[in-house]
Parts: structure tokens; C-alpha cells; sequence
């Protein structure tokens, strides 16, 4: 559970077609506790029966304590959360945002900072080059996208030299090798966007020879929808529904199961639980079992994970 | 109330002591009659009105002379602060909590003004009233880590959070229960946690981080550790060893009510804003056997517990060589009655 402040929408500005973007300010402007480049808030989203909670990167100075702000894309195959976003939620509207937490933060004894990014996966960069900034370190930033339109992050971005955009339907795509030689040794890079993006970059840090422990990825994927199935409580011997919109760890809290969670994107671990029985398949869905954990099927985590099968039973 | 500050000695001739209102709030560490591991987390601050919890930084009758204890040990080894260059940021983020915290929960004794970045500073009790710029460390005696934990009781650690795990890349350490900054400095999580005997095998370390690297910031927790020490000593470092080991063999059944000494640290940890890093403040509280025996649930209590206790523990935690004395002098103030659930002494 996390920490929670009452803050106001003070505005809301669409950026795209797609992406919109929000800034909460304390209803009596008090000072919002500052973060660290890379930090995230849960806003929850009161929906009829549903609380829906999401996590979101803070695109706005860390250092700014008037307001928070962040940019949401559109998905229309999602649960429901940014549609609510985008279509719900107006100036003036209370929400409850989280204090912010960090899973993507800087490694500040890096000698540079290379930044890579894939669509939205542009906002947690936003407030980091803020801190960059501020720490007058050497950095680059890749920004890609498919169109210009795709592009949000263009209006939110500073005139920079060392910003470069790649838009493919230009024809100037991203050439990773080309990034990555020649960057100074304890060069730290930093990747955020699609799956297929964090992977490419993985991949090519790896053929170049690059130590694992200076390549950080965030993979900020809400937990996607799928067929609904039904869990098993050992301890309480209850049955849990879980709807095709709706995640096991919504479920298990509208059902009043008290469950630990921070980042509610298969990032932090908090909501790990074990599993007792499982006739079926997991569909891991996070980024914090190892693979073997995977395999082993003991192992579940609520917030990002489904089902398919005949029976599973969580040690709850 | 404003505080009365001891007068008091933490080396040679000792002479630290705890008034009657010291004792009451000690933070006696044992809620049942006893003891073995656990992640025994909660939210801090809060507590009781006047307990060691209630501020985010306990401030007692021991600060100046802690503050002039901890001066002495930095003149004889330097190296109990050091600060790998990454780490200044938290430094920066420790100053500003602590600064904000002590002049909040403390207004007639500190006081801190702000004007952007530009700040004034004023701690009565150590007589410093300093003008600094915020963030720019050549407007301070020192780096901020130092500057700050001159003038903060208790120990402090700052860990850098990368690769999933915690580096111990800072610190100020003069009151240590048998560790050294100088070795653990750049160490990991579970590096610095090696020799403590059986909690790896229970699991604790694994839990215990996970929930760390979890913690946001504004969400603070504390927990108590404890351990055992002849004379009121607040350095028992190893560098130092030759100095308060031999110490150990100075009990006698006559004087073990007030040579031992039951040695408390209050650990708080802190997610820091700017850095992401996380402070681990760990305050030291000490008292001995006759003090803590004035209350009489804990004389009980200490007495189950340090009897009952696990060998490797009693070894662990340092008091094997004593621990037939110590556990005789209890059995006195053991009248055999149940003990009442809880740390906080019976009204
Ligand atoms: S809440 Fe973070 S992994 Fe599930």
C-alpha cells in the first residue's frame, strides 16, 4: 500500500490525438514532497464499481513542488484506465494520487547517461533530464516513434543538441549499433517503450560487450486484459472471479483480500504470493520473477499475472 | 519542557548516567519473555507522547555530550565519515530531513529559516548558527552528511538503491555496536549482513530488502536491535577493540547491576527524495542492568530472556563471557509473575 494525497486536476492539455496530458496540484497549493527522475504516482480512478489504479511516470521537474504532472496515451484495447484518463477526468476533479516511488532511477555515478525511448515510453525521461540537468551531467537522449503524430514527447522536450528523434515513417530509424559504440567507458543507458525496444537494446548492449548492471529498462505496461478466470484462497477457502478487465489483484481487493502492491505493474515484487496448486498455465505477465520462478509455477504476482487452466490455489 | 543536557563522559571515566525520566523512556527492546529473530518493521514516527518514537529524530538529555563523543572519535580516525562522490545528493536529501524534522519537532532548540535555496541554520544546544546555500557544498565547514550528522545522535548509513539491491555507500558511524564504515563502505545488502548467525537461513535478509526497496518516500519505519556492552561506550568499533574488548572480563557479581550495560539502537529508514536513496539512521540508547531493574517488568522480563537465549546469540551479541553473572544479578528481580504484553514499562 502506498501513501496517498488528495490533489486536484488543475489542468488537462491533449498533446496528440492520442496522448493527453495532466498536472495535479494540492487543492490548497501546498507543496507536493519533490522526487527523484524516473518516479511514478498511482492515481486511482473511481469507476462505478471499480477502482481502477494506475501507475504513472512524473514527467514534470523533480524539483518543482507546485504540481505533478503526467502524460497519458490512449489505449483503446486497455482495461479501461486511460480511457478514464482521457474521458472522465476533468480541471477541477479530485484525485488520489500516490506519493511517488522510483524504479527507474538514475545511477548517478554513471559517466554518461544514454536515453532511449520508444512512444510514451518518453515520459519517465521527461523529469530525468530535469535531473540531469540539474546534476550538469553528460547525457543523449533517442527519442523514437513511428509518425511524428506518435511523437508527443516532441512538444514537452527541450531544444537540444544532444536530443535527437527518430521517426521511422521519415525514414531516419533508430540504428542501436551506431549508439552504442563509442560511448564512453561507464556510460549508463537507460531504455524505455515497447517490450520489443527494451529487448533490441538489451540484445545489442549484449553483443557489444556492454555489463548487464548499466542497462535499466522500464517496461511500464499496465496488466493487460484476458479470458476471466477464477482463483482459490487456501486460507480462506474462498473462490475468487477475476473479470477479462480486471487484474487478480483487483479482483482480490474488491473482494476485501488485503494484499501488499506498489508499483502495480510487475516491477517492485511487493505482490508476490505463492501458489499452492496450479492445474494450468500461468501467464506471467511481470518483470520480476526470474525465469526459473516462471517455470516453477510456485510463484505468482497479482498485479500483472492471469490464468488458463483447471485450478489455482494462492497461499492466501 | 526544555531538555537539561547531561554533562557526561562516554570513555574513561564514564560517567554517563540516565536520569529517572531517561529510564522510563528507554526503548526496551524485548515485548515477550523471549527472543529470536524477526522483521519487527513498523511506520515511524508516532508512538507515545514523550517515547523515544515520537519524533522523527529523538533528541534526549545525552545530544551535547554525544555530540562532543562523536567529535573526539572523528579526530582519531577520519574515516568513521566517508562519502563515495555519488552520494553527496543524499547527503543534500539527509540534511534537509533532518534540518526540517528537528526544527518542527523542536522549535526552542533549532530553528531553520528558508529562502530558496539560501538557508540559515541555528542549533542552541551545540551553539551553531550557520548560512549556507543549499545544494552548493563549498558554502558549508564540510560535506552535508558530515555537517548535519555532527549535530544528530545515532549513526547513520546511506544506501545507494541499484542492480535490485542496496550499497552502503555512505556514512557516519562513531557509535557502532562492533562494525566498521571502513570495511562494510560500498558493500551490499547482504554483504554487510554476512555475519549474523541464523537469520539468513530464516529468510529474514530477503524479506527485509524487498520491503526496503519498496519503501516510498514520506512512508518512514523503524525497528529495534539490540545487544550488549560493558560501560557506557558508544564506540565499540573493532578498529577499537583493544580498547573496550578487554573491558569484558571487568564484571563481577558485584558490579555487573551497573558496568553492564543493555545497548538499544533505534533503526529508522528513510526513502530520500532527490537521490532515491535510503537512510538508515540507527540510534544508540543505553542503560544498564540496575537502571533498566528499576521498572520491574523489565527486570523480569530481561531475565527470561537473556537466560533462555540461544547460545550463538548470547556469543553474537557479546555477552557469552558474562552472560552466567548477568543472568544471577536478574534472577533477583524475577519474582516469577507473568509479564504484561508490550515494551512500554507497567504504569
Ligand atoms: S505490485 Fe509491484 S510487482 Fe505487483
Amino acid at each position: 500500500m502506498s501513501r496517498q494525497m488528495l490533489l486536484e486536476v488543475a489542468a488537462v492539455e491533449r498533446l496528440t490525438p492520442l496522448v493527453t496530458r495532466f498536472r495535479f496540484e494540492h487543492p490548497q497549493k501546498k507543496a507536493l514532497p519533490i522526487f527523484s527522475g524516473g518516479a511514478h504516482v498511482v492515481v486511482e480512478m473511481p469507476d462505478g464499481d471499480l477502482l481502477r489504479r494506475n501507475s504513472y511516470s512524473l514527467i514534470s521537474d523533480p524539483n518543482d513542488p507546485s504540481g505533478y504532472e503526467i502524460a497519458v496515451r490512449r489505449e483503446d484495447v486497455g482495461r479501461g484506465g486511460s480511457r478514464y484518463m482521457h474521458t472522465r477526468v476533468a480541471v477541477g476533479d479530485r484525485m488520489r494520487v500516490s506519493v511517488p516511488a522510483n524504479l527507474f532511477a538514475l545511477d548517478i555515478r554513471a559517466r554518461k547517461h544514454v536515453l532511449i525511448a520508444g512512444g510514451i515510453g518518453i515520459t519517465p525521461f521527461l523529469a530525468q533530464l530535469h535531473q540531469i540537468d540539474f546534476l550538469q551531467q553528460p547525457f543523449e537522449l533517442r527519442y523514437a516513434a513511428r509518425t511524428r503524430e506518435e511523437a508527443a514527447g516532441l512538444a514537452l522536450l527541450p531544444k537540444s543538441g544532444r536530443i535527437h528523434v527518430h521517426i521511422s515513417s521519415e525514414g531516419n530509424r533508430m540504428d542501436l549499433g551506431e549508439i552504442l559504440t563509442g560511448q564512453p567507458l561507464g556510460t549508463h543507458v537507460y531504455v524505455c517503450g515497447p517490450t520489443g525496444l527494451i529487448a533490441a537494446v538489451t540484445d545489442a548492449a549484449a553483443r557489444h560487450g556492454w555489463p548487464k548492471s548499466v542497462i535499466h529498462s522500464e517496461a511500464f505496461t499496465s496488466p493487460p486484459p484476458g479470458m476471466p478466470f477464477a482463483v482459490m484462497l487456501a486460507k480462506s477457502g474462498r473462490r475468487i472471479e477475476v473479470g477479462a478487465h480486471q487484474s487478480l489483484l483487483e479482483a482480490l481487493e474488491a473482494a476485501n483480500v488485503e494484499l501488499d502492491w506498489s508499483c502495480r505493474g510487475g516491477a517492485c515484487g511487493r505482490c508476490e504470493t505463492g501458489v499452492i496448486s496450479c492445474k494450468g498455465q500461468i501467464e506471467h505477465n511481470d518483470h520480476w520473477l526470474s525465469r526459473d520462478e516462471r517455470a516453477g509455477q510456485k510463484k505468482i504476482m497479482p498485479c500483472m499475472s492471469r490464468f488458463t487452466g483447471d485450478e489455482l490455489v494462492l497461499d492466501l | 519542557m526544555t531538555l537539561q543536557f547531561n554533562d557526561e563522559t562516554f570513555r574513561g571515566d564514564y560517567s554517563y548516567y540516565n536520569t529517572d525520566r531517561a529510564i522510563r523512556r528507554f526503548p526496551f527492546p524485548f515485548d515477550r519473555d523471549d527472543y529470536m529473530y524477526s522483521v519487527n518493521i513498523e511506520p515511524h514516527p508516532g508512538g507515545p507522547e514523550g517515547s523515544v518514537f515520537e519524533h522523527r529524530f529523538d533528541v534526549d538529555e545525552h545530544y551535547v555530550s554525544e555530540m562532543r563523543d562523536r567529535a573526539i572519535t572523528l579526530d582519531e580516525d577520519p574515516l568513521r565519515c566517508q562519502s563515495l562522490p555519488h552520494m553527496e545528493l543524499a547527503g543534500w536529501d539527509l540534511l534537509e530531513i533532518i534540518m526540517v524534522s528537528k526544527s518542527e519537532d523542536y522549535p526552542d532548540l533549532f530553528a531553520l529559516h528558508r529562502d530558496g535555496n539560501r538557508w540559515h541554520w541555528i542549533n542552541r544546544p551545540l551553539g551553531i548558527e550557520q548560512r549556507f546555500t543549499f545544494l552548493d557544498p563549498t558554502t558549508l565547514p564540510c560535506g552535508p552528511m558530515e555537517y548535519i550528522t555532527r549535530q544528530t545522535q545515532g549513526d547513520f548509513a546511506l544506501l545507494d538503491e541499484r542492480e535490485g539491491n542496496l550499497w552502503m555507500d555512505a556514512g557516519m558511524v562513531t557509535s557502532q555496536a562492533d562494525w566498521s564504515l571502513d570495511f562494510d563502505v560500498g558493500m551490499n545488502f547482504f554483504e554487510w549482513h554476512a555475519p549474523v548467525p541464523k537469520a539468513k537461513r530464516l529468510g529474514v535478509f530477503d524479506r527485509a530488502l524487498k520491503f526496503l526497496l519498496a519503501m516510498r518516500q514520506g512512508q518512514e519505519y523503524r525497528r529495534l536491535n539490540w545487544t550488549m556492552t560493558v560501560n557506557p561506550r558508544l564506540d565499540t568499533s573493532p578498529e577499537n577493540y583493544h580498547k573496550w574488548g578487554p573491558e569484558k572480563r571487568t564484571v563481577t557479581p558485584e558490579n555487573v547491576g551497573r558496568k553492564q550495560h543493555l545497548r538499544v539502537e533505534l533503526q529508522t529508514f528513510w526513502r530520500l527524495p532527490r537521490s532515491n536513496a535510503i537512510a538508515f539512521p540507527i540510534r544508540c540508547y543505553l542503560a544498564c542492568l540496575e537502571d533498566i531493574c528499576t521498572q520491574p517488568k523489565w527486570g523480569r522480563r530481561l531475565h527470561r530472556v537473556l537466560r533462555d537465549i540461544d547460545p550463538a546469540l548470547a556469543e553474537y551479541k557479546g555477552f557469552a563471557v558474562n552472560q552466567k553473572v548477568i543472568v544471577d544479578y536478574l534472577a533477583q528481580f524475577d519474582d516469577g509473575a507473568p509479564t504484561s504484553a508490550g515494551i512500554f514499562p507497567d504504569r
